[in-house]
């Protein structure tokens, strides 16, 4: 390699320069993404809140028309135990009413355990899918709209005793979490047949 | 600065911008062809090394502040949920902590390079003071941040360095119970050190650019102390002190990646893992290395000066130390017109050179005191010290100005250096 430190030669191998630069410049885009990438992966979820992404709960203390409220992922879950009665009314509802068409058994697909499946176990996000209060509908003294279900006070929404959205501003159902039995009377919340939630 | 000087750039964006907020040609001017003598040395490359630090604390600071919760019950566990749980937490919090270690390391060897080379001199004294207060301002802010995770040393710290200003006659108690917001460190204490930590920083950047404005205006001191005269003494900054100052800062990072990642807690006290107890006073309370020769000068002090015969005080042996601590830095606004000498750099001054060294070693000795307990021979050589270090500067400084024989100058930068080849 001939030394070149005169600025003569540089003045005559343009390309040379161009060269040192443009490579000088890439290997340090490469260090400034190196650098930034643990500065903005630390805003991501700590350990500590991921280690909360399932919760466990047990279910043996519903009775047929019991429901009940838990919190995952610091976001309230309804879980009810239907009464035949509301599981008909449901299966009932032919998709053309429904804004969100989805059959009741689509709703309660992961209510399922050693092959028997379970179609009284609700188990929803209980965040209205219009702007985010959480509706009525839990407690027996609470208002449960026309449809039987849950009734959400902030702007009217309706939903029916599979939580769709039959009437009111809501775009969509009561979104279902993951879950999955782990026995009969058992649930975890945030995870689906063997894989974790995303 | 009038349109007509500006030479249009190429790129019509950048042209755009350039004519209505002529940033473009200052970055041009200032940092590209700015006339930079050509025969500095590595030690010139600590002031960039230095600018890069800040805004590596700066960054990494802010994340920190992401996590860290600034509540006596819970910022030591936030800092522990940082280097256990936040992803990349415990590397952002190794960053920052020795970070601070190397920043000051950083100054320490910018300053000694303007005490060897007679960059405070005139025309750069107030660049030199606004140094000063820039050093003023990253005391403040370490002193603060190491507050912060609660640890006990963080507590005791806090404790005995603000129980200094109890020393001033008549306020001093109350300047203290200001200071903490009660009448121990307790919960308002840290919640203010917090807001401050985060503020100052800032602030420093602010005298940073008037420090560097100020370089500007009178344009870099160099090793032989002898000013530019021609286009033949310099040479433009851009390429040649950014490459030089990249390769500098690129073996300074490695030394602090070295640290970080292999001996992270090497430069601070395990003590600082305990949880503050103010029950409970470690046996040793030392502050961080970079204020060990503060800390020594402080406690150097041992006589209460009083009227003779009577019980009257009139400074108290703590007060002394106090006002020799504050009176060390302080002195060093004062170095441009206690130094007499009108020769700038060391090169040519051979006496100065060896007081130069005999401080160098009294700084350490003086650190190295600090470190210890103030018992047995450590008072003697750490009052030897302490006055060694003010003799140095309000004596010796002086005097060697108006005797020393200093060697002849070279008549400009490009005779000496083409005199070496």
């Amino acid at each position: 390699m001939t030394p070149s430190s005169t600025t003569t030669e540089d003045d005559e191998d343009p390309s040379r320069r161009d060269f040192l630069v443009l490579t000088a410049g890439a290997m340090g885009a490469v260090g400034a993404c190196c650098a930034a990438y643990p500065l903005i992966d630390s805003m991501n979820p700590a350990a500590d809140v991921l280690a909360l992404s399932t919760t466990d709960v047990d279910l043996a203390a519903l009775k047929p028309g019991g429901s009940m409220t838990v919190t995952w992922q610091g976001k309230p879950i309804f879980i009810r135990y239907r009464t035949q009665k509301e599981i008909d009314e449901s299966r009932a509802v032919p998709m053309s009413a429904l804004k969100d068409p989805e059959t009741d058994d689509e709703r309660v697909a992961q209510s399922v355990f050693d092959g028997k499946e379970m179609p009284q176990w609700l188990i929803m996000i209980g965040i209205c899918t219009h702007l985010g209060c959480i509706p009525l509908g839990q407690k027996p003294t609470d208002p449960h709209g026309n449809y039987d279900g849950w009734f959400c006070p902030c702007h009217g929404s309706q939903y029916d005793s599979a939580g769709r959205i039959r009437q009111g501003p809501a775009p969509k159902n009561l979104y279902i979490p993951p879950y999955e039995f782990t026995d009969a009377t058992h649930i975890t919340i945030g995870k689906t047949a063997g894989k974790k939630a995303a | 600065m009038s349109s007509s000087e500006r030479i249009a750039f190429k790129n019509p964006l950048i042209n755009w911008i350039d004519e209505r907020l002529p940033v473009f040609s200052l970055m041009q001017r200032e940092y590209g062809q700015f006339p930079t003598p050509r025969n500095f040395n590595y030690l010139w490359n600590f002031g960039a090394i230095a600018m890069v630090m800040l805004v590596v604390m700066i960054v990494t600071g802010i994340f920190l502040a992401m996590y860290y919760t600034p509540q006596k019950n819970m910022a030591f566990d936030s800092v522990e949920r940082i280097m256990r749980d936040v992803n990349w937490g415990w590397m952002i919090r190794y960053i920052h902590m020795n970070g601070a270690s190397l920043f000051f390391m950083a100054v320490y060897i910018h300053i000694f390079r303007g005490l060897y080379y007679g960059s405070y001199k005139k025309p750069r004294e107030l660049l030199w003071i606004i140094g000063v207060v820039i050093l003023i301002l990253m005391m403040a802010t370490a002193f603060m941040g190491y507050v912060l995770p609660w640890g006990q040393m963080s507590y005791w710290g806090a404790t005995v360095i603000t129980n200094l200003f109890s020393a001033i006659p008549v306020f001093g108690t109350g300047i203290v119970h200001w200071l903490w917001g009660g009448f121990t460190v307790n919960n308002p204490t840290l919640n203010r050190f917090f807001s401050l930590h985060y503020l100052l920083p800032f602030v420093i950047v602010g005298v940073v650019v008037l420090h560097v404005a100020a370089l500007h205006i009178s344009g870099s001191n160099n090793p032989l102390g002898v000013e530019p005269k021609t286009a033949k003494d310099t040479v433009p900054f851009h390429p040649y002190y950014t490459s030089k100052d990249g390769f500098g800062v690129a073996v300074f990072l490695t030394l602090y990646a070295a640290l970080v990642f292999f001996a992270p807690n090497f430069l601070g006290s395990p003590n600082n893992y305990i949880p503050a107890n103010p029950m409970s006073t470690p046996a040793d309370i030392v502050p961080e290395w970079y204020f060990l020769p503060f800390y020594a000068i402080l406690r150097s002090f041992t006589i209460t000066v009083a009227i003779p015969f009577t019980h009257v005080v009139l400074m108290s042996s703590k007060l002394g130390g106090v006002i020799l601590m504050f009176s060390s830095i302080l002195m060093l606004f004062l170095l441009p017109w206690l130094d007499t000498s009108p020769v700038r750099s060391a090169r040519f001054r051979p006496v100065y050179r060896v007081f130069f060294w005999f401080l160098v070693v009294d700084c350490f000795v003086l650190g190295w005191v600090g470190a210890n307990k103030p018992e047995g021979a450590f008072i003697l050589i750490g009052q030897i010290a302490t006055a060694w270090y003010f003799v140095q500067f309000l004596a010796v400084m002086p005097l060697l100005g108006i005797f020393e024989k200093t060697l002849p100058l070279p008549k400009s930068i490009s005779e000496a250096v083409l005199k070496k080849a």
